[in-house]
């Protein structure tokens, strides 16, 4: 979320104008609702503005910014439940427990998000396999409603609400504040394993056999075709049990400065950045002890990259299919991606677990989850999207709305059949382009 | 030692950023603010961040006869004091400053008068103590009247032409005064504002306050440019000033 009108999310597309409205104590919603005569346009929480697309954004509508409500109310080195107002960022968090000794439970590829925002979409990180979501770590929040009524919601009170409302896009009410549940660490290290692999199978195989390790993810190149298509690097670690520094990682200093001109993001550019990123680790295995930083938020180093894909943007594109297609699927989805010649620099391949996500419409389901980014190229890279849709719809998979921009109101709704049951939950004044787009006429 | 520090308008956005600072470091605060609701929020964070002991007081500023009880029981919760941070201040609406002297009078009153009143008690109870470090936000608005908040920017100017004066006459008996100059901070008061993007980062500008108090300073402009931009502002002449839309 940018300071000044027009609004754009972190792929920098869709852009809507609208009107911003700080939250900065949690008794300001809905008091400001009433002050600001009931808020026109209907109204949305959002955080960081980290989601790629418009479920962050609400067209002509006000968008009630809650990165001022960032206090922790809580705090019990003991249990490692932490209490804290929904603004707080996953930076802002770990800055204060990884001193006590403690960690995020789950985390997404980039500190910048907020308590909130990383509950309303109900995330998942490199530990889906053992963690399952954040949802999963938050034992209880305060929902606000429109009206001002105020619930706390927990897995045994209201426990309707906090499954709408985890995963929910913020669309059942605000959430003020939520607990969550750390987990203990002795150093900030991280002992890390990268190992090359060629193709989906062998991706498949290093899954099966990494079962226990906490964090596994993978980069594919999916720029490559014959012998090296779906090659890559499988990157697994766990955190060090040996007794080390508990200061937080140092945070990144550079900050990408211009928006890049687009021919810096052809395909020669892209399949040269995935061949020299295959072979910067030389061997087929190297271990190393690494800070949290590096490992978690490689790109976080460089504030800003977005703008690396010039003022037209990107698009992520991330998929979960489950385990019964998720093989021929991924294969078909790679082969699809190779073929366009269309480039994506971060390609990344993960299998999700068992862990049953507590939300009602939550992202995450058993099987295999890629996501790639594209750069905005609208009749190159948007036919491809919409083909990518319909092949991941066909192979029983689903989109992830945090990342969306592009899909359909039929497709949503045949993947995400909650929706109907969920609409009971949503508050009347709140909406965003993503539900208006996705919830018209199918 | 933990630092036993007095805050005046502690829910201000710069004013939270500065006392977090000071709660890692393990200090003493009294926060003082209208909202109670509000302090109890400031002070449970910061005293999960390390404070060693944070106490809230309720009170209008503008009531200038209430400082008196005020300080005393601040100091009195704190048992004694090392710092005292003023940091309340409205931004009032201009236009309705145009139009009616009591908008422009409150203006005047929050952001003047009422840390005149605590200034002044503040000052003297430093010079019977022989120490201590008053520091006082200001705004780089005082340097030179705009079309654009010539109210807000008038109250900050006697403001600042008061704290020169009284550092000129207790600086010589161990009390150090700190006038502070923001620049544009990013708060949620300025969220949205044109050009929000580009404003100071408060947590930023929190810790070059806590530095500059510690090393008790006189004139601090935060970010540090401002000190240029203010020069370059203050030197043009009046016969141009007063053409330009700024
Ligand atoms: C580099 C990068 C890497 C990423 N990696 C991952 C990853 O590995 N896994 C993953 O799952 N996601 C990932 N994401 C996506 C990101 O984690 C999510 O989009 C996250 O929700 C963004 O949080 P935010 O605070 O920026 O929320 P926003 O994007 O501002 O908002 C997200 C949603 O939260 C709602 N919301 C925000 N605050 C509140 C509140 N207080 N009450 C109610 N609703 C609220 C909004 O209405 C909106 O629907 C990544 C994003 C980036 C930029």
């Amino acid at each position: 979320m940018t300071g000044t009108p027009p609004f754009e999310p972190w792929g920098r597309y869709p852009k809507y104008n609208a009107t911003v409205v700080p939250l900065q104590w949690q008794s300001d919603f809905p008091a400001i609702v009433s002050r600001n005569g009931g808020m026109h346009n209907g109204a949305l929480a959002v955080g960081m503005g980290r989601s790629y697309g418009d479920v962050c954004l609400l067209k002509d509508g006000n968008l009630m910014v809650t990165t001022g409500m960032n206090r922790i109310l809580e705090w019990n080195p003991e249990t490692g439940i932490l209490k804290a107002e929904a603004g707080m960022t996953l930076a802002q968090i770990l800055d204060f427990c990884v001193p006590h000794g403690y960690f995020l439970p789950v985390t997404p590829g980039t500190k910048y998000v907020t308590l909130g925002g990383a509950i309303a979409n109900d995330i998942h990180g490199k530990n889906h396999h053992v963690a399952g979501t954040f949802g999963c770590h938050v034992p209880e929040f305060e929902l606000v409603r429109s009206d001002g009524t105020k619930l706390i919601c927990s897995p045994t009170e209201n426990p309707d609400w906090y499954a709408a409302t985890i995963g929910g896009m913020g669309l059942t009410g605000v959430m003020t504040w939520a607990k969550l549940k750390m987990k203990p660490i002795v150093s900030r290290k991280i002992d890390y394993e990268g190992i090359q692999f060629h193709g989906v199978d062998e991706f498949l195989a290093l899954t099966e056999a990494s079962k226990n390790v906490e964090y596994t993810v993978s980069w594919i190149d999916c720029s490559s075709t014959g012998k090296n298509f779906a090659r890559g690097v499988f990157m697994q670690g766990d955190h060090t049990r040996n007794p080390g520094e508990l200061k937080p990682s140092p945070e990144p200093k550079l900050v990408f400065p211009i928006e890049a001109p687009s021919f810096m993001l052809n395909s020669a550019s892209v399949a040269a950045f995935n061949t020299v990123f295959f072979h910067k680790q030389m061997k087929k295995r190297v271990t190393a002890l690494q800070d949290y930083e590096p490992f978690f938020y490689p790109l976080d180093k460089v504030l800003k990259w977005n703008r690396m894909y010039g003022s037209s943007g990107l698009l992520q594109f991330q998929y979960a299919i489950p385990w019964e297609h998720a093989r021929e699927g991924t294969i078909a989805i790679l082969n699809e991606v190779a073929k366009s010649g269309l480039a994506s620099f971060l390609a990344v391949l993960k299998a999700f677990g068992d862990v049953p996500s507590p939300g009602m419409l939550s992202f995450p389901q058993p099987g295999i989850t890629l996501a790639l980014d594209f750069p905005i190229k609208p009749g190159k890279s948007f036919p491809l999207f919409d083909r990518l849709a319909s092949m991941t719809l066909e192979f029983g998979g689903k989109l992830y709305p945090a990342k969306d921009a592009r899909m359909t109101a039929a497709q949503y709704q045949t993947s995400y059949p909650q929706w109907q049951q969920f609409l009971k939950y949503k508050d009347p004044l709140l909406s965003s382009s993503f539900w208006e787009r996705v919830t018209r006429e199918a | 030692m933990s630092e036993r520090i007095l805050v005046l308008g502690a829910t201000s956005g710069i004013a939270e950023a500065t006392c977090r600072v000071w709660a890692r470091q393990g200090a003493s605060l009294v926060l003082v603010g209208r909202s109670g609701e509000k302090l109890a929020a400031v002070a449970g964070d910061l005293k999960a961040r390390g404070a060693k002991f944070v106490e809230t007081l309720v009170c209008d500023l503008d009531e200038t006869s209430r400082h008196p009880q005020l300080i005393a029981d601040a100091v009195n919760a704190l048992g004694g004091l090392d710092v005292a941070y003023l940091a309340h201040g409205i931004m009032g609406d201009q236009q309705q400053s145009e139009e009616s002297f009591d908008a422009a009078a409150q203006v005047i009153y929050t952001n003047f008068l009422s840390p005149v009143s605590l200034c002044t008690l503040l000052s003297n109870y430093f010079v019977k103590q022989g120490r201590g470090v008053l520091a006082v936000i200001s705004s780089v608005a005082g340097e030179r009247g705009r079309k654009s908040n010539y109210v807000y920017g008038s109250s900050k100017a006697g403001l600042s032409a008061f704290l020169d004066g009284l550092r000129n006459r207790v600086d010589r008996l161990g009390v150090t005064v700190l006038t502070i100059k923001p620049g544009p901070v990013k708060t949620a008061m300025t969220m949205g504002m044109k050009g929000s993007e580009k404003f100071a980062d408060v947590d930023k500008v929190a810790a070059t306050i806590v530095a500059a108090i510690r090393a008790k300073k006189d004139v601090l402009y935060v970010p540090g440019i401002w000190a240029i931009i203010m020069f370059v502002i203050r030197h043009i002449p009046e016969s141009i000033f007063k053409k330009l839309n700024l």
